[in-house]
């Protein structure tokens, strides 16, 4: 018998040992948060560059591309990395042995990645605020936040795929994550409009939510376009998740059992 | 019902950094056809050289690897189709301690009991009960664990598997690199898990005299095979020319083992 309660408190120890981690590492995250945010910053300044009538305008185009990355990177890579630490640590072996579902040990991560990533993100936010003067008369924020919020369903999907890589091999799995998140900047649009991408490679840039995300974030603040309007974008989202979400876990399940089979969890002993 | 069942069990290893496009090594064949039983209550003890299998076969019985072939049975309960009800009695402690380092043994040791959705302030409690009875410095408790001795991580790492009051308790290599007088504590605190719990436990070690002390039953494994399997003192008598189980397993593991299959008997 599976207790709801012995799950929640295993899932609450994973997001209570990360938190915990930060504090240890606390000034490594002060610095992360301070580069993050000058990185926005001068992502944001090159809309000055040109003057003219557009300038605030195009400052809120290139910081909103600049926010949701640092969300839906850190997102991905909080998830993709937390099985990669706890390989270096040695604690993987601790961490699978214990009787606690795979499921749930997953949950833990994915809602830590999710806090975590918010709390990275309003600090940019915040310096984004306090740094240029954007016209948001006309934005529809609840509209983007909506947005945001289903697209993080896909990415703790695609972060569940990155997830599995150091399963499969220590060292190689970790580059693997850092290049499919390099291929995801390229090709969702962050900064751009996917249309100034080479021809051959625009097709890519559909297969990523980002770039679902970046567009109707964009139309929502930039356009104002209402909530209703941005539905069908969010639940097209959600419905991406719905399909990436079962597959990462399920993908998850059977790189696991490659572990275990060819001895890939264990470092030595 | 028996603690452990292995039957006929098998493991083979790709040599690791070998990457999956390369051509593909030769095979180490870390476990080759291994066939005991383990009593409940009982504490037997693993013997055997660097590399002959040990880990291997403890963490068949961890569930944390899969046998290519033959069975392993925890409680009645087969690690491949199981696992989750052979994880509910068992716990590890491995030679490396394995923590997040940069926690304290209260962060770490939290982490681990509520994985196993244990109530945290009596997990707490408990945890600082053994650490004190281990004899680990009160004020280490709340240090991060790459400030601690190997032995006193290593007596976290005990305090982490007696926590959730395991049926079985698989102690790879527990007191290696600890000073005598941690070893005895060890030694003495896994005798008390014994009486008052009544766990069984498999240790795998290479100190003769832990075996000796702990263990009821012994088996000598070399090259992922048994080669003996007795009580301690058996073993000194039947191979040590009665001078002790070290002269035994010198015997038994020295260059020629002029041994049959039939002097094994488990
Ligand atoms: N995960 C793994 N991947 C590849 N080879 C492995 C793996 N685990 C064990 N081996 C190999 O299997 C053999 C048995 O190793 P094992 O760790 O079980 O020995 P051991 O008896 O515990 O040794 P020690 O006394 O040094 O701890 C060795 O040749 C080892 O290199
Ligand atoms: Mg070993």
């Amino acid at each position: 018998m599976i207790s709801l309660r012995s799950e929640r408190r295993a899932a609450g120890a994973v997001i209570a040992r990360n938190f915990s981690l930060i504090r240890r590492y606390l000034g490594w995250e002060l610095v992360f948060a301070f580069y993050n945010a000058v990185n926005a910053l001068t992502i944001g300044l090159i809309g000055l560059a040109e003057p003219g009538p557009g300038q605030g305008l195009r400052v809120l185009y290139l910081s909103i591309g600049a926010l949701l990355w640092n969300f839906l990177s850190v997102l991905f890579f909080e998830v993709s990395n937390s099985v990669m630490w706890e390989r270096w640590e040695g604690t993987i072996e601790y961490s699978f042995m214990a009787p606690v579902r795979r499921v749930t040990y997953l949950f833990g991560v994915c809602a830590y990645a999710v806090v975590y990533g918010l709390a990275r993100t309003i600090v940019v936010l915040v310096a984004i605020a306090l740094f240029f003067r954007v016209p948001l008369a006309q934005a529809d924020l609840p509209g983007a936040l909506v947005v945001l919020a289903a697209s993080s369903v896909p990415f703790i999907g695609l972060g569940l795929f990155g997830a599995i890589m150091p399963m499969l091999s220590a060292e190689r799995g970790a580059q693997a994550t850092q290049v499919i998140q390099g291929v995801i900047l390229l090709v969702s649009g962050i900064y751009y409009p996917i249309s100034v991408l080479p021809h051959w490679l625009q097709p890519v840039s559909w297969l990523s939510p980002a770039t679902y995300t970046l567009s109707a974030v964009r139309g929502a603040v930039l356009q104002g376009q209402s909530v209703a309007s941005l539905l069908p974008t969010a639940l097209g989202l959600l419905a991406a998740g719905a399909v990436l979400v079962p597959a990462g876990l399920y993908a998850f399940a059977v790189a696991e059992r490659y572990a275990l089979r060819t001895g890939k969890l264990k470092r030595n002993g | 019902m028996y603690a452990i069942e292995c039957r006929e069990v098998r493991k083979e290893f790709r040599p690791e950094g070998e990457s999956p496009w390369k051509r593909r090594g030769a095979k180490v064949r870390a476990l080759d056809g291994i066939s005991f039983t383990v009593q409940d209550g009982e504490c037997f003890g693993i013997l055997g050289p660097n590399g002959s299998g040990k880990s291997t076969l403890i963490r068949l019985i961890s569930t944390l690897l899969v046998p290519d072939e033959g069975d392993v049975l925890v409680f009645g309960h087969d690690v491949r189709s199981a696992p989750m009800q052979v994880r509910r009695l068992i716990h590890r402690v491995s030679v490396e301690a394995s923590f997040f380092k940069k926690l304290s043994a209260q962060e770490n040791l939290d982490y681990a009991s509520g994985l196993y959705g244990l109530e945290r302030g009596e997990a707490r409690a408990r945890a600082r009960e053994i650490l004190m009875r281990l004899g680990l410095p009160k004020e280490k408790v709340g240090a991060p664990l790459e400030e601690m001795s190997r032995g006193q991580q290593q007596k976290v790492a005990i305090a982490r598997a007696l926590l959730t009051s395991p049926t079985l308790l698989l102690l790879d290599e527990p007191t290696t690199g600890l000073d005598p007088r941690s070893r005895r504590d060890v030694q003495e605190f896994i005798e008390e898990v014994r009486a008052v719990h009544s766990a069984s436990i498999v240790l795998s070690t290479h100190d003769m005299q832990e075996a000796e002390r702990l263990c009821d039953r012994v088996a000598i494994i070399r090259g992922g095979r048994f080669i003996a399997l007795d009580t301690p003192a058996n073993l000194a008598v039947r191979f040590g020319n009665g001078e002790g189980l070290e002269a035994a397993f010198l015997n038994l593991t020295g260059e020629e083992p002029n041994l049959d299959e039939e002097e094994i008997d488990g």
